[in-house]
């Protein structure tokens, strides 16, 4: 029988992990302020998709993601072979995504619907960081924009974002 | 995408899907195209249709029937049985070091290195 339980709370099982550990609680970002909002100005299938993830993905021959606030990116070129995706990350369990990097990072998965023109194409590169950055100002005042320029110049339409 | 509901929540970004997966699978499962697919389909179609501000569409996929991976998720006390008084911090140290998935990348990524640098990684500035 298939039962369904409600979503995983992981900011209060975090909260109990570190009061376990006897660490101050966690500081989440939070925003209540209604988020902005752009409707989309053209059809998907006439349109530039962008990607950016945070699962520590590189290319063999790039530098890799360190565990400490690394703040850094890489660009991934939108025709690299899968076969030469990497994975490293400390906060989840990287075994299904060290075999099939889809599973976090769907560049094959948006190249195959951009064949079937469900999508018009893909950007030149996509984009990677290293979730797990301590310093949400860090990531606000510098990883963001540096990602959202990046985007701009790539003349994204609409980008999708798949943090871990 | 999403697998995180609070934490996506609590962020508020300006549309976002809702995968119920385990964190490290929210464009699929591995070697999975036809999942795949359909939930990179299903995440183009919120795009397209959400129009509320800050909306979080649940999308219809479940990891297993039972869905027991869930009371697994960040319990030491599910992993050892012991009193949980003796809770030990047992993540690793993190350094500026690159963690390269193999010794094969790190050497591959030196050789990079040391013709010139690697001109697709961006290290920026600390602010």
């Amino acid at each position: 029988m298939t039962v369904q339980r409600p979503a995983v709370d992981y900011i209060e099982r975090t909260r109990t992990q570190y009061e376990h550990l006897g660490y101050p609680p966690y500081q989440w970002v939070t925003s209540d302020s209604t988020p902005p909002f752009v409707p989309l100005s053209k059809a998907l299938s006439d349109s530039r998709v962008g990607l950016i993830a945070s699962g520590g993905i590189y290319r063999h021959g790039q530098v890799a993601f360190h565990y400490k606030d690394d703040i850094s990116y890489r660009e991934i070129a939108c025709d690299t072979p899968m076969s030469e995706l990497r994975i490293s990350h400390f906060a989840y369990d990287t075994t299904d995504a060290r075999r099939d990097p889809n599973v976090v990072f769907p560049l094959q998965t948006l190249r195959d619907l951009a064949r079937v023109s469900r999508i018009r194409e893909l950007g030149p590169n996509a984009y990677t960081f290293m979730g797990g950055i301590y310093s949400a100002r860090k990531v606000k005042s510098i990883l963001a924009p540096a990602l959202a320029t990046r985007l701009q110049k790539d003349e994204i339409d609409v980008a999708i974002l798949v943090p871990v | 995408m999403a697998s995180a509901l609070s934490i996506t929540a609590a962020v508020n970004p300006p549309r976002a899907v809702f995968v119920d997966f385990p964190l490290g699978h929210t464009s699929g499962k591995a070697n999975d195209k036809p999942l795949q697919r359909h939930l990179m389909i299903d995440t183009l179609s919120a795009l397209d249709s959400i129009q509320q501000p800050g909306e979080i569409r649940h999308l219809p996929y479940q990891w297993s029937e039972d869905d027991s991976w869930k009371d697994r998720v960040m319990r030491p006390e599910s992993k050892r049985k012991s009193a949980s008084t003796n809770h030990q911090d047992d993540r690793l140290a993190r350094t500026d070091e690159p963690q390269y998935q193999s010794q094969a990348d790190r050497r591959a990524a030196e050789q990079v290195l040391a013709s010139g640098g690697c001109r697709s990684c961006v290290f920026l500035e600390a602010g």
